[in-house]
């Protein structure tokens, strides 16, 4: 038990590194244009444009914190 | 053959082989060749039993479900090699290789079993992110095939080329190839995942492409604006500490 638990811990924890990496905000920015782009696509409207607009802006204000704290 | 899918795994296989071959060459010089061959078979095989693992655990999914979570993975993934390209070429210049890596050179009589766990630690573990590249590239697309021969080839060439001579691989601008890789994976994110949410993309399948430019062109301008908030940043500690000086 102890050992599949080791194992089930350590990858969630792998996963977890490789989705999320060493920034989270990036990760639930692009959750959340993910769901914004799903509402827009179900209400009819054009949403081609939100996406790639989210994944910068996130990427963005990560960089712009990573210089600031000497990266 | 889907060209596209090749030439993307083999990107971004490419940038974990790098890593791959510079453990394996470490462990090769300053221990044993034998035991590196040995533990880096060894962790082949792993990658070959993952990519089969993978693949057949996401056979029941539909293609529009495969596509937002790979394209969600993708976008995620992607964008932390898309961000330490920027950050790190901005910093230190284009020409940013893997340099080379440390390892303990107290090698034990017989065969080394530290060395090869040391091999196989490295390939399997760099060969885990190349696996789920190959199946995210290859399930989306619908094109495993080529996605396995894309990955397959690059660990042959670059496994070959760190063989041959370790310089070279070594000299491969590894940060440069992961902005723009990064580029390409948040390029591919961003359509998957359109495309399984039911986005109507302009352009079509011709969407992959401006959004790439967009993303490309995005991370060179990024690129000059992270070394302009650099410079600010420097400019701001060197005016507290004149102003402390100055107090004091």
């Amino acid at each position: 038990m102890t050992v599949v638990w080791r194992w089930t811990k350590a990858v969630v924890l792998f996963l977890v590194d490789y989705i999320v990496g060493d920034d989270w905000t990036v990760a639930a920015l692009i959750a959340l244009g993910l769901l914004a782009t799903w509402r827009l696509v179900e209400a009819g409207a054009a949403a081609w444009w939100l996406l790639p607009l989210v994944v910068l802006t996130a990427n963005i204000q990560s960089l712009r914190r990573a210089v600031r704290s000497g990266g | 053959m889907n060209w596209g899918v090749f030439v993307s795994t083999f990107l971004a296989a490419a940038i974990e082989v790098i890593e791959m071959v510079a453990i394996v060459v470490a462990v090769g010089v300053t221990r044993s060749w034998r035991a590196a061959r040995v533990g880096a078979a060894g962790g082949l095989v792993v990658l070959v039993v993952t990519v089969a693992a993978l693949g057949a655990a996401l056979q029941g999914l539909s293609l529009e479900t495969l596509r937002l979570v790979v394209g969600a993975l993708l976008l995620a993934f992607g964008s932390q090699w898309f961000r330490k390209g920027i950050l790190i070429v901005s910093r230190d210049g284009w020409a940013t290789g893997v340099g080379d890596e440390d390892v303990d050179d107290d090698v034990p009589a017989g065969f080394d079993w530290t060395g090869a766990f040391l091999s196989f630690k490295g390939v399997s573990l760099e060969g885990l992110e190349v696996a789920v590249i190959v199946v995210a590239f290859g399930a989306a697309a619908d094109a495993i095939g080529s996605a396995i021969v894309g990955a397959a080839v690059s660990v042959v060439v670059i496994g070959a080329l760190g063989a041959a001579t370790y310089r070279y691989v070594a000299a491969i601008p590894r940060r440069a190839l992961q902005l723009f890789v990064g580029a390409m994976l948040i390029t591919f994110g961003t359509f998957w995942a359109g495309e399984g949410l039911g986005v109507e993309w302009p352009g079509g399948d011709f969407a992959l492409v401006w959004l790439g430019a967009l993303y490309v062109a995005s991370s060179l301008a990024l690129m000059h604006i992270a070394a302009a908030w650099r410079r600010d940043v420097a400019a701001r500690k060197q005016r507290e500490v004149t102003s402390a000086a100055g107090a004091a």
